[in-house]
C-alpha cells in the first residue's frame, strides 16, 4: 500500500504520545478480555450442561439434603435413564487456600450420567474396587503435581468429621471431552463416606443427577419428581441442568451487568483518549494537510490517512489481548478453585478487535471527517 | 506574452476573465480582486508584485484552483477551472499545477525523497517508474545526494529546492511560487531563482511568482503589480500588452 509510509510516518511523528495512545487501548483490551473470560467462565456453566440431565435438590436449599431412597424411585418415572447422586464434601488439602471442589459420587451411575468426564477403563475398575479410592480432574492433578497412586490427605469440618482427615488413593484421573469442561473436581465413593459420617447424614444426599432419554420430556419428569414429594419433610426441586447452573452463577450477583458496566465505561474513556488525540494530530498538522490536499490529494485520502491513523494505533493495542492470552492462564492457575477455570478464547479475541476497530474508527471519524472538509487556503494559513 | 487588458488571442495557456473576489469580514464585504483580465502563454515568467494585502496570493490561488472566485473565469490549457466540484479540481490541481510555499511547506516526517515523490504516489506509476521521476527531479534542483535526508537535516535554500523538485515531479502545466524566496538569504535566494529561470529557459516550464522582492521579480520575463484588486503592468498603466515572454 503506497500511502501506508505516510501513514506509518505520521503515526511515529509523536513516539511519546503514540506508545501511550496505545498503551490506553492495550490496558483497556486487556481489561476487556480479562473481562469477558470471566463473564464466560461464570457463563459457562449454562453452555457445558447437558440439555438430557436433571438436577434435583432440597426445595429449601442446595445445602439441606434429600434421602438417598428418593433414588430407586426416580429412576422408574418413564424417561428417566440413569440417575446418580453427590454430596459436597467441603474438604481441606493441607491449606484451605488449595480449594477445590470435591464430591462423593454414586460410582455405579457417575460415567453414565457424565459421559462427557471421560476415565480410562482400567482406572475406573480400579477405583470400584478400591474403597479409598479417588479420581481427579487433571487440572487438579496438574496443580498439586500429583500422580496415580499418591495418598492423599484431606479434611473437612462439615457432617460432624472435623479433625478426622480422610486418606484418599489416587486411581485415576479424568478429563473433559471439550476443553471447557472442569478438570478440577475430586471424587470419591459413597461407601468409603457413608461409613464415617454420623448415622443422620447415612441415607442423605446432597443432590441427584438425572438422565433422561429426551430432552422434550423434561418438563414434565421434573414435574413428576417434585410432584412425587410434595408435602413430604424432603420436598425437592427439580430442573433443567442449565437452569441450575444459571441459578448457581446468580448467587454470585448480577456479573453480566457489573462486566457490561465496567466494559462500557472503559470503552467509553479510551474513546475520549482516542478522539482527543487524532483532535490534536489534526490541529498540529492542519497546514501539512492543506499541503497534500493543495498538491492534489483529494479529501477522501485525507480522510483515509486520519482514520488509517486511528485504526493502525486501535490495532496495535491489540497486544493488550496478546497479553491476556498469555497472562490469564497464568491468572486461572493461580486462582484456581477460586474462579472457574479463565480460558481466552477465539471468540474473546474476536469480539476484542473489532471492539478495538470500532472505537478506532468512532474516535478518528470525528477528526478526519474535519480535516476531510477543510478548506485548503484555510489550512494552508494554518501554522 | 502577457496581456491583461482581457482581449487575448485564442490558444493562451491562462486565461482569465473579469476575476472578482470578495470576502467577507463580519458585516463587511471586501473585495480583493475586481475585474480582474489575464492571459498568459505557456513558457511566460510572470512576477506579480504589490503591496500587502493587494491580492497577490488571492489571486495565485485562484489560479492554482486552491480557492473560487466570487465572479469570473479562469481556463487553463482549455479547462474552465472555475466551475469545477471541488473533486474534479483537486484532481485537475495534482495534473496541472506544481506549487512552490514561502516556508517550503515540506512533510517533517518525510525524506527529501518520500517529499517528492508524493505527488507520484496521487499516478498510477509502479514503484520503480516513480523512483525514477524522483531521483530526475532531485538531480534538476542539485539534491540527488540529499534523498535520504530529513527536512530538518537541509538548509532553507536546500529545502526549497526539495519543494520545487516536489512542484516539478509530476510534470505540471505551470507553476505557482507564492514568496519562493521569502525565507532565503540573498545566496539561497538567488540559487533558487537561478533554478526557477533554468526551468523555464531549459525545460519551458511556465511560472508565475508573487514576491515582494524587486530583484527577485526582476529575474522574471513580466512583472505585473496589483493594486487595491487591480492588475496593472509595471510601467503603471491598467490595460497594456505587458513585455513579451520567452
Amino acid at each position: 500500500m503506497k500511502f501506508g509510509r505516510l501513514i506509518l510516518a505520521n503515526l511515529l511523528r509523536k513516539k511519546a504520545r503514540l506508545v501511550l495512545t496505545i498503551g490506553s487501548f492495550a490496558v483497556a483490551l486487556f481489561l476487556f478480555a480479562l473481562l469477558g473470560v470471566v463473564n464466560d467462565a461464570f457463563s459457562r456453566g449454562a453452555d457445558v450442561v447437558s440439555a438430557n440431565r436433571l438436577v434435583t435438590i432440597n426445595r429449601t436449599s442446595i445445602i439441606n439434603t434429600i434421602p438417598l431412597s428418593y433414588r430407586d424411585e426416580i429412576v422408574r418415572i418413564p424417561g428417566v435413564k440413569y440417575i446418580t447422586h453427590d454430596n459436597w464434601f467441603g474438604g481441606v488439602y493441607q491449606d484451605p487456600k488449595n480449594f477445590f471442589p470435591q464430591f462423593v459420587i454414586d460410582p455405579e451411575n457417575q460415567r453414565q450420567v457424565y459421559p462427557e468426564l471421560i476415565v480410562s477403563d482400567d482406572q475406573w475398575n480400579t477405583f470400584l474396587k478400591d474403597r479409598q479410592g479417588a479420581v481427579v480432574g487433571a487440572d487438579t492433578m496438574k496443580r498439586f503435581g500429583w500422580k496415580i497412586g499418591d495418598r492423599i490427605p484431606i479434611s473437612t469440618t462439615i457432617y460432624g468429621l472435623a479433625g478426622k482427615p480422610f486418606e484418599f488413593n489416587i486411581d485415576g484421573v479424568y478429563h473433559g471431552a471439550k476443553q471447557e469442561d472442569d478438570q478440577t473436581q475430586f471424587w470419591f465413593q459413597w461407601e468409603y463416606f457413608k461409613e464415617s459420617v454420623p448415622d443422620s447424614i447415612k441415607g442423605q444426599v446432597g443432590w441427584y443427577t438425572v438422565r433422561i432419554a429426551n430432552p422434550d420430556d423434561a418438563p414434565r419428569i421434573a414435574r413428576t419428581i417434585d410432584n412425587m414429594y410434595l408435602n413430604s419433610p424432603y420436598e425437592t426441586k427439580t430442573e433443567t441442568e442449565s437452569a441450575f447452573a444459571q441459578g448457581w452463577v446468580k448467587q454470585f450477583g448480577n456479573i453480566k451487568f457489573l462486566i457490561t458496566s465496567i466494559g462500557t465505561v472503559v470503552f467509553f474513556t479510551l474513546l475520549l483518549v482516542t478522539g482527543n488525540t487524532m483532535a490534536i494530530s489534526v490541529r498540529e498538522r492542519t497546514n501539512e494537510l492543506g499541503v497534500l490536499k493543495a498538491i492534489g490529494f483529494p479529501d477522501r485520502a485525507v480522510l483515509g490517512f486520519i482514520l488509517g491513523e486511528s485504526m493502525a494505533i486501535a490495532l496495535a493495542g491489540c497486544v493488550g489481548l496478546l497479553l491476556a492470552l498469555v497472562a490469564i492462564p497464568q491468572l486461572s492457575r493461580a486462582m484456581a478453585g477460586l474462579l472457574p477455570p479463565l480460558l481466552v478464547t477465539a471468540k474473546t479475541l474476536a469480539y476484542g478487535v473489532i471492539a478495538a476497530l470500532v472505537v478506532g474508527f468512532a474516535g478518528g471519524i470525528l477528526p478526519a471527517w474535519g480535516a476531510m472538509r477543510m478548506r485548503v487556503v484555510t489550512a494552508l494559513r494554518r501554522v | 506574452m502577457v496581456r491583461v487588458e482581457g482581449n487575448g488571442v485564442a490558444g493562451s495557456l491562462i486565461q482569465v476573465r473579469g476575476l472578482d473576489k470578495t470576502y467577507r469580514r463580519g458585516s463587511e464585504d471586501i473585495d480583493v480582486l475586481q475585474g480582474l483580465n489575464l492571459d498568459v502563454d505557456k513558457g511566460d515568467f510572470v512576477a506579480f508584485m504589490g503591496p500587502s494585502g493587494s491580492g497577490k496570493t488571492t489571486l495565485l490561488n485562484l489560479l492554482g484552483g486552491l480557492d473560487v472566485p466570487t465572479r469570473g473565469t479562469i481556463s487553463v490549457a482549455g479547462d474552465e477551472i472555475t466551475h469545477m466540484s471541488r473533486g474534479k479540481l483537486t484532481d485537475w490541481r495534482a495534473r496541472h499545477v506544481g506549487l512552490i510555499f514561502q516556508m517550503y511547506n515540506l512533510i517533517p516526517v518525510l525524506t527529501a525523497f518520500q517529499n517528492v515523490e508524493l505527488p507520484l504516489l496521487l499516478t498510477k506509476l509502479s514503484r520503480a517508474e516513480r523512483r525514477k521521476h524522483v531521483e530526475t527531479a532531485l538531480s534538476v534542483v542539485g539534491l540527488d545526494d540529499r534523498m535520504g535526508h530529513f527536512p530538518r537535516q537541509l538548509s532553507g535554500g536546500q529545502e526549497q529546492r526539495v519543494a520545487i523538485a516536489r512542484a516539478i515531479v509530476a510534470d505540471p502545466t505551470f507553476l505557482l511560487c507564492d514568496e519562493p524566496t521569502g525565507d532565503l538569504d540573498r545566496k539561497s535566494a538567488d540559487d533558487v531563482m537561478n533554478l526557477i529561470k533554468r526551468l523555464v529557459q531549459e525545460y519551458g516550464k511556465t511560472v508565475l511568482m508573487v514576491t515582494h522582492d524587486p530583484l527577485v521579480a526582476r529575474q522574471a520575463n513580466t512583472t505585473l503589480h496589483l493594486d487595491k484588486g487591480v492588475l496593472v503592468e509595471a510601467g503603471g498603466r491598467q490595460g497594456v500588452v505587458a513585455g513579451g515572454a520567452s
